[in-house]
Protein backbone atom coordinates (compact mmCIF):
# COMPACT_ATOMS: atom_id res chain seq x y z
CA UNK A 1 0.00 0.00 0.00
CA UNK A 2 2.57 2.58 0.81
CA UNK A 3 4.69 1.92 -2.58
CA UNK A 4 1.88 2.22 -3.71
CA UNK A 5 1.57 6.10 -2.27
CA UNK A 6 4.93 6.36 -3.34
CA UNK A 7 4.74 5.68 -7.21
CA UNK A 8 1.56 7.89 -7.30
CA UNK A 9 3.79 10.84 -5.69
CA UNK A 10 6.43 10.26 -8.52
CA UNK A 11 4.01 10.36 -11.00
CA UNK A 12 3.09 13.10 -10.20
CA UNK A 13 6.17 15.03 -9.56
CA UNK A 14 7.46 13.73 -12.97
CA UNK A 15 4.21 15.16 -14.42
CA UNK A 16 5.11 18.78 -13.03
CA UNK A 17 7.97 19.70 -15.48
CA UNK A 18 6.25 18.94 -18.39
CA UNK A 19 3.41 21.12 -18.00
CA UNK A 20 5.47 23.87 -16.60
CA UNK A 21 6.91 23.74 -20.68
CA UNK A 22 3.54 23.55 -22.33
CA UNK A 23 2.89 26.10 -24.89
CA UNK A 24 5.18 29.45 -25.30
CA UNK A 25 6.04 31.64 -22.35
CA UNK A 26 5.25 35.47 -22.26
CA UNK A 27 8.08 36.80 -21.99
CA UNK A 28 9.25 40.05 -24.39
CA UNK A 29 12.09 40.17 -26.22
CA UNK A 30 13.70 43.63 -26.40
CA UNK A 31 17.43 43.16 -28.34
CA UNK A 32 20.06 45.92 -27.05
CA UNK A 33 17.82 47.30 -25.26
CA UNK A 34 15.91 48.97 -28.10
CA UNK A 35 15.12 47.24 -30.53
CA UNK A 36 11.36 45.91 -29.61
CA UNK A 37 10.84 42.30 -31.49
CA UNK A 38 7.28 41.38 -32.75
CA UNK A 39 7.15 37.48 -31.54
CA UNK A 40 3.72 36.84 -31.46
CA UNK A 41 1.16 38.39 -33.68
CA UNK A 42 -2.17 37.78 -35.12
CA UNK A 43 -1.62 34.87 -38.68
CA UNK A 44 -1.93 35.98 -41.73
CA UNK A 45 -5.08 35.97 -43.82
CA UNK A 46 -4.44 32.61 -45.45
CA UNK A 47 -3.68 30.72 -42.24
CA UNK A 48 -7.87 31.17 -40.79
CA UNK A 49 -8.23 27.71 -39.70
CA UNK A 50 -5.10 26.56 -39.26
CA UNK A 51 -3.36 28.99 -36.61
CA UNK A 52 -4.70 32.01 -35.10
CA UNK A 53 -1.39 33.14 -33.91
CA UNK A 54 1.72 33.14 -34.95
CA UNK A 55 4.79 32.82 -32.44
CA UNK A 56 8.36 33.09 -32.70
CA UNK A 57 10.63 30.18 -31.63
CA UNK A 58 12.51 32.30 -28.77
CA UNK A 59 9.10 31.87 -26.69
CA UNK A 60 10.32 27.98 -26.81
CA UNK A 61 13.60 28.14 -25.31
CA UNK A 62 14.53 28.69 -21.68
CA UNK A 63 14.85 31.74 -20.29
CA UNK A 64 19.43 31.16 -20.43
CA UNK A 65 18.88 31.15 -24.21
CA UNK A 66 16.31 33.39 -24.62
CA UNK A 67 18.83 35.92 -22.75
CA UNK A 68 21.73 35.19 -24.94
CA UNK A 69 19.28 36.68 -28.21
CA UNK A 70 18.63 39.84 -25.95
CA UNK A 71 22.51 41.57 -26.17
CA UNK A 72 24.32 41.53 -29.40
CA UNK A 73 27.67 41.30 -27.11
CA UNK A 74 25.98 38.00 -25.68
CA UNK A 75 24.58 36.77 -28.97
CA UNK A 76 27.22 34.26 -30.60
CA UNK A 77 25.70 34.61 -34.02
CA UNK A 78 27.64 38.03 -33.64
CA UNK A 79 30.76 36.75 -34.55
CA UNK A 80 29.56 35.36 -37.73
CA UNK A 81 28.23 38.21 -38.64
CA UNK A 82 31.63 40.22 -38.09
CA UNK A 83 32.94 37.74 -40.43
CA UNK A 84 30.92 38.37 -43.45
CA UNK A 85 31.35 42.42 -42.95
CA UNK A 86 34.78 41.13 -44.05
CA UNK A 87 33.83 39.54 -47.04
CA UNK A 88 31.12 42.41 -47.50
CA UNK A 89 34.48 44.47 -48.55
CA UNK A 90 36.18 41.73 -49.56
CA UNK A 91 37.23 41.52 -53.57
CA UNK A 92 36.70 38.43 -55.20
CA UNK A 93 36.40 37.01 -59.02
CA UNK A 94 37.30 38.38 -62.30
CA UNK A 95 35.27 41.42 -61.84
CA UNK A 96 37.56 42.40 -59.19
CA UNK A 97 34.31 43.91 -57.66
CA UNK A 98 33.29 43.43 -54.04
CA UNK A 99 29.32 43.47 -52.80
CA UNK A 100 30.56 47.41 -51.38
CA UNK A 101 31.35 48.05 -54.79
CA UNK A 102 27.91 48.33 -55.93
CA UNK A 103 26.03 48.18 -52.85
CA UNK A 104 28.48 50.51 -50.58
CA UNK A 105 27.44 49.69 -46.71
CA UNK A 106 25.60 46.57 -45.95
CA UNK A 107 23.11 49.40 -43.89
CA UNK A 108 22.10 49.60 -48.26
CA UNK A 109 20.23 45.94 -47.46
CA UNK A 110 17.17 47.54 -44.76
CA UNK A 111 14.12 45.89 -45.48
CA UNK A 112 15.70 43.28 -48.09
CA UNK A 113 15.35 40.12 -45.76
CA UNK A 114 11.77 40.61 -44.66
CA UNK A 115 10.21 40.26 -47.98
CA UNK A 116 12.74 37.15 -49.66
CA UNK A 117 11.75 35.34 -51.23
CA UNK A 118 11.09 36.99 -53.59
CA UNK A 119 9.25 36.64 -57.51
CA UNK A 120 11.88 37.75 -59.89
CA UNK A 121 10.50 38.81 -62.71
CA UNK A 122 12.98 38.88 -64.78
CA UNK A 123 14.41 35.53 -64.27
CA UNK A 124 10.93 34.12 -63.76
CA UNK A 125 11.12 32.31 -60.92
CA UNK A 126 11.21 32.50 -56.65
CA UNK A 127 14.65 33.65 -55.50
CA UNK A 128 15.63 32.96 -52.14
CA UNK A 129 18.36 35.28 -50.38
CA UNK A 130 21.18 32.63 -50.87
CA UNK A 131 20.27 32.68 -54.60
CA UNK A 132 20.29 36.36 -54.63
CA UNK A 133 23.52 36.27 -53.77
CA UNK A 134 25.11 33.58 -56.00
CA UNK A 135 23.37 35.67 -58.98
CA UNK A 136 25.13 38.15 -57.67
CA UNK A 137 28.57 37.05 -57.12
CA UNK A 138 28.01 34.77 -60.57
CA UNK A 139 26.98 37.93 -63.27
CA UNK A 140 28.43 40.85 -61.29
CA UNK A 141 31.74 40.14 -59.44
CA UNK A 142 32.20 36.86 -62.51
CA UNK A 143 33.22 34.99 -58.55
CA UNK A 144 32.54 31.32 -57.88
CA UNK A 145 29.22 30.52 -56.42
CA UNK A 146 29.48 29.69 -52.73
CA UNK A 147 27.87 26.44 -51.43
CA UNK A 148 24.49 26.85 -50.84
CA UNK A 149 24.57 26.42 -47.05
CA UNK A 150 28.01 26.82 -46.91
CA UNK A 151 29.79 29.19 -43.88
CA UNK A 152 30.41 31.84 -46.06
CA UNK A 153 27.29 31.89 -47.71
CA UNK A 154 25.32 31.93 -44.04
CA UNK A 155 27.06 34.36 -42.55
CA UNK A 156 26.56 36.95 -45.28
CA UNK A 157 23.14 35.84 -45.68
CA UNK A 158 22.79 36.56 -41.48
CA UNK A 159 24.67 40.23 -42.16
CA UNK A 160 22.13 41.26 -44.75
CA UNK A 161 19.35 39.80 -42.35
CA UNK A 162 20.69 42.16 -39.31
CA UNK A 163 19.84 45.24 -41.33
CA UNK A 164 16.16 44.10 -41.11
CA UNK A 165 16.33 43.01 -37.75
CA UNK A 166 12.53 44.54 -36.15
CA UNK A 167 11.36 44.94 -39.58
CA UNK A 168 8.16 42.55 -39.60
CA UNK A 169 8.41 39.48 -42.42
CA UNK A 170 6.27 40.51 -45.36
CA UNK A 171 6.48 37.71 -48.13
CA UNK A 172 4.61 38.45 -51.34
CA UNK A 173 2.45 35.00 -52.43
CA UNK A 174 0.29 36.41 -55.11
CA UNK A 175 1.41 37.00 -58.75
CA UNK A 176 4.11 34.84 -60.11
CA UNK A 177 4.98 33.67 -56.80
CA UNK A 178 1.59 32.23 -56.19
CA UNK A 179 2.31 28.59 -57.89
CA UNK A 180 5.54 28.24 -55.95
CA UNK A 181 3.61 28.85 -52.85
CA UNK A 182 1.24 26.41 -53.48
CA UNK A 183 3.60 24.02 -54.12
CA UNK A 184 5.11 24.64 -50.79
CA UNK A 185 2.13 24.64 -49.38
CA UNK A 186 1.67 21.27 -50.45
CA UNK A 187 5.01 20.15 -49.16
CA UNK A 188 4.56 21.21 -46.06
CA UNK A 189 1.40 19.13 -45.43
CA UNK A 190 2.59 16.17 -47.14
CA UNK A 191 4.07 13.20 -44.72
CA UNK A 192 7.31 11.86 -45.56
CA UNK A 193 9.36 9.03 -44.24
CA UNK A 194 9.46 6.05 -41.80
CA UNK A 195 7.91 8.41 -39.49
CA UNK A 196 5.32 9.78 -41.67
CA UNK A 197 5.33 13.09 -40.45
CA UNK A 198 4.17 16.16 -42.39
CA UNK A 199 5.93 19.90 -41.46
CA UNK A 200 2.33 20.33 -40.08
CA UNK A 201 2.12 17.25 -37.76
CA UNK A 202 4.91 18.78 -35.45
CA UNK A 203 4.61 22.61 -35.77
CA UNK A 204 0.95 23.38 -36.25
CA UNK A 205 -0.49 20.49 -34.55
CA UNK A 206 1.97 20.20 -31.61
CA UNK A 207 3.65 23.05 -31.13
CA UNK A 208 4.04 24.01 -27.35
CA UNK A 209 4.48 20.25 -26.92
CA UNK A 210 7.60 17.79 -26.09
CA UNK A 211 9.24 16.18 -28.68
CA UNK A 212 11.14 13.71 -26.27
CA UNK A 213 13.23 16.56 -24.33
CA UNK A 214 12.42 19.20 -27.06
CA UNK A 215 10.09 21.78 -26.99
CA UNK A 216 8.39 22.26 -30.36
CA UNK A 217 8.12 25.56 -31.92
CA UNK A 218 5.84 26.63 -35.22
CA UNK A 219 8.90 26.08 -36.96
CA UNK A 220 9.06 30.13 -37.34
CA UNK A 221 12.21 31.25 -40.32
CA UNK A 222 11.76 34.65 -39.07
CA UNK A 223 14.85 34.47 -37.15
CA UNK A 224 17.38 32.51 -39.69
CA UNK A 225 19.98 32.00 -39.81
CA UNK A 226 19.99 31.09 -36.50
CA UNK A 227 22.66 30.21 -34.34
CA UNK A 228 22.40 27.07 -32.79
CA UNK A 229 24.08 26.22 -29.83
CA UNK A 230 24.34 22.13 -30.74
CA UNK A 231 26.75 23.05 -33.50
CA UNK A 232 27.93 26.79 -32.34
CA UNK A 233 27.64 28.34 -36.04
CA UNK A 234 25.07 29.89 -38.18
CA UNK A 235 22.21 27.64 -39.72
CA UNK A 236 20.41 28.71 -43.08
CA UNK A 237 16.70 27.82 -43.62
CA UNK A 238 17.72 25.10 -45.96
CA UNK A 239 20.16 23.15 -43.44
CA UNK A 240 17.58 22.95 -41.22
CA UNK A 241 15.09 22.10 -43.62
CA UNK A 242 17.47 19.24 -44.58
CA UNK A 243 17.52 18.19 -40.77
CA UNK A 244 14.16 17.99 -39.92
CA UNK A 245 13.12 16.27 -42.94
CA UNK A 246 16.09 13.80 -42.44
CA UNK A 247 14.61 13.09 -39.07
CA UNK A 248 11.44 11.96 -40.29
CA UNK A 249 13.37 9.39 -41.50
CA UNK A 250 13.33 10.34 -45.50
CA UNK A 251 15.47 11.32 -48.08
CA UNK A 252 15.63 14.62 -48.16
CA UNK A 253 15.80 17.39 -51.19
CA UNK A 254 18.87 18.97 -51.72
CA UNK A 255 19.44 22.84 -49.96
CA UNK A 256 18.81 25.32 -52.47
CA UNK A 257 16.85 22.54 -54.86
CA UNK A 258 13.07 23.91 -55.99
CA UNK A 259 11.36 22.14 -53.60
CA UNK A 260 12.96 23.44 -50.72
CA UNK A 261 12.53 26.62 -51.92
CA UNK A 262 9.01 26.39 -52.70
CA UNK A 263 8.68 25.67 -49.23
CA UNK A 264 11.04 28.65 -47.50
CA UNK A 265 8.81 30.49 -49.20
CA UNK A 266 5.41 28.94 -47.80
CA UNK A 267 7.16 28.88 -44.53
CA UNK A 268 8.16 32.58 -44.47
CA UNK A 269 4.25 33.37 -45.42
CA UNK A 270 3.15 31.76 -42.31
CA UNK A 271 5.27 34.51 -39.90
CA UNK A 272 4.28 37.40 -42.41
CA UNK A 273 3.93 40.17 -39.40
CA UNK A 274 6.48 39.04 -37.18
CA UNK A 275 9.86 40.61 -37.21
CA UNK A 276 13.27 39.60 -38.74
CA UNK A 277 15.11 38.11 -35.52
CA UNK A 278 18.12 36.79 -37.45
CA UNK A 279 21.16 36.46 -36.06
CA UNK A 280 18.38 34.27 -33.63
CA UNK A 281 19.62 32.16 -30.89
CA UNK A 282 18.25 28.50 -30.51
CA UNK A 283 19.21 25.10 -29.01
CA UNK B 1 49.18 31.60 -37.58
CA UNK B 2 45.57 31.54 -36.18
CA UNK B 3 43.29 33.21 -38.32
CA UNK B 4 39.85 35.47 -37.52
CA UNK B 5 41.26 36.50 -34.18
CA UNK B 6 39.38 39.51 -33.18
CA UNK B 7 38.84 40.51 -29.80
CA UNK B 8 35.76 42.25 -28.03
CA UNK B 9 34.89 44.08 -24.83
CA UNK B 10 31.66 45.10 -23.25
CA UNK B 11 32.30 47.83 -20.77
CA UNK B 12 30.58 50.75 -19.65
CA UNK B 13 31.99 53.87 -20.69
CA UNK B 14 31.98 55.66 -16.81
CA UNK B 15 30.68 54.65 -13.23
CA UNK B 16 30.57 55.97 -9.79
CA UNK B 17 33.72 55.84 -7.61
CA UNK B 18 33.98 52.52 -5.89
CA UNK B 19 31.40 50.68 -8.21
CA UNK B 20 31.28 47.41 -9.28
CA UNK B 21 30.75 47.08 -13.04
CA UNK B 22 30.37 43.45 -15.38
CA UNK B 23 33.18 43.31 -17.85
CA UNK B 24 32.28 41.31 -20.67
CA UNK B 25 34.89 39.50 -22.99
CA UNK B 26 35.05 37.33 -26.13
CA UNK B 27 37.97 36.58 -28.51
CA UNK B 28 36.87 34.98 -31.33
CA UNK B 29 39.64 32.12 -31.88
CA UNK B 30 39.76 28.19 -32.94
CA UNK B 31 41.25 26.97 -29.99
CA UNK B 32 42.71 24.08 -31.42
CA UNK B 33 43.29 21.54 -28.95
CA UNK B 34 46.13 19.51 -30.05
CA UNK B 35 43.81 16.27 -29.72
CA UNK B 36 42.61 16.04 -32.69
CA UNK B 37 43.78 14.48 -35.74
CA UNK B 38 43.66 15.21 -39.46
CA UNK B 39 42.27 13.08 -42.30
CA UNK B 40 45.90 11.98 -42.44
CA UNK B 41 45.73 10.78 -39.23
CA UNK B 42 48.45 13.75 -37.84
CA UNK B 43 48.12 15.24 -35.04
CA UNK B 44 46.76 19.28 -35.80
CA UNK B 45 49.00 21.27 -33.54
CA UNK B 46 47.71 22.57 -30.55
CA UNK B 47 46.71 26.62 -30.95
CA UNK B 48 44.83 28.15 -27.99
CA UNK B 49 44.92 31.12 -26.26
CA UNK B 50 46.58 30.21 -23.05
CA UNK B 51 46.67 33.22 -20.85
CA UNK B 52 44.17 36.17 -20.45
CA UNK B 53 44.98 39.02 -18.19
CA UNK B 54 43.11 42.52 -17.12
CA UNK B 55 44.51 45.49 -15.77
CA UNK B 56 43.17 48.54 -14.70
CA UNK B 57 45.68 51.86 -14.41
CA UNK B 58 48.35 48.71 -14.01
CA UNK B 59 47.10 47.12 -11.03
CA UNK B 60 45.88 43.62 -12.19
CA UNK B 61 42.29 42.62 -12.03
CA UNK B 62 42.27 39.42 -13.10
CA UNK B 63 44.40 36.63 -14.48
CA UNK B 64 43.54 33.31 -16.28
CA UNK B 65 45.83 30.48 -17.14
CA UNK B 66 43.49 28.85 -19.91
CA UNK B 67 43.95 25.06 -20.79
CA UNK B 68 43.29 22.88 -24.00
CA UNK B 69 40.13 22.04 -22.81
CA UNK B 70 38.55 25.31 -23.15
CA UNK B 71 35.58 25.76 -26.08
CA UNK B 72 36.26 28.04 -29.31
CA UNK B 73 35.82 31.33 -28.74
CA UNK B 74 36.25 31.85 -25.22
CA UNK B 75 33.92 34.18 -23.14
CA UNK B 76 34.80 35.52 -19.74
CA UNK B 77 32.73 38.09 -17.54
CA UNK B 78 33.52 39.72 -14.47
CA UNK B 79 32.60 42.02 -12.02
CA UNK B 80 35.50 44.87 -11.32
CA UNK B 81 35.41 47.44 -8.85
CA UNK B 82 36.24 51.45 -10.40
CA UNK B 83 38.12 52.83 -7.57
CA UNK B 84 38.87 56.15 -9.89
CA UNK B 85 38.82 57.51 -13.70
CA UNK B 86 41.41 55.52 -16.58
CA UNK B 87 42.04 52.63 -18.30
CA UNK B 88 41.57 48.73 -18.63
CA UNK B 89 43.74 47.17 -20.14
CA UNK B 90 42.86 43.36 -21.62
CA UNK B 91 45.75 41.54 -23.17
CA UNK B 92 45.53 38.18 -24.59
CA UNK B 93 48.62 35.67 -25.34
CA UNK B 94 48.63 33.19 -28.41
CA UNK B 95 50.12 29.45 -28.15
CA UNK B 96 51.50 31.05 -31.25
CA UNK B 97 53.61 34.43 -29.55
CA UNK B 98 50.72 36.72 -30.82
CA UNK B 99 49.70 39.12 -28.37
CA UNK B 100 45.91 41.36 -28.71
CA UNK B 101 45.26 43.87 -26.94
CA UNK B 102 41.77 45.54 -26.24
CA UNK B 103 41.90 49.19 -23.82
CA UNK B 104 38.44 50.56 -22.43
CA UNK B 105 38.39 54.14 -20.71
CA UNK B 106 36.65 54.39 -17.65
CA UNK B 107 35.04 57.93 -16.40
CA UNK B 108 34.29 58.68 -12.82
CA UNK B 109 31.18 60.65 -12.17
Amino acid sequence: MKNIAKTAVAALLLSVPASAFADADDDKLVINGETEIVTKTTAPAHLDGALSEVISGWHFRDDGTQAMEMDDFDNPGMIFVDQAVESWAKVDGAAEKSCASCHDGPESMAGVRAVYPKWNEAAGEVRTLEMQINDCRTSNMEAEEWKYTGGDMTNMAALISLQSRGLPMNVAIDGGAQSVWEQGKDLYYTRTGQLDLSCANCHEDNYGNMIRADHLSQGQTNGFPVYRLKNAKLNSVHARFKGCVRDTRAETYSPGSPEFVALELYVASRGNGLSVEAPSVRN
Amino acid sequence: MAEGVKPRVKAPKSASAGEAVTIKTLISHQMESGQRKNKDGSVIPRSIINRFTCEFNGKPVIEVAMEAAISTNPYFEFEAVIPEAGDMVFTWYDDDGSVYTETKSIAVG
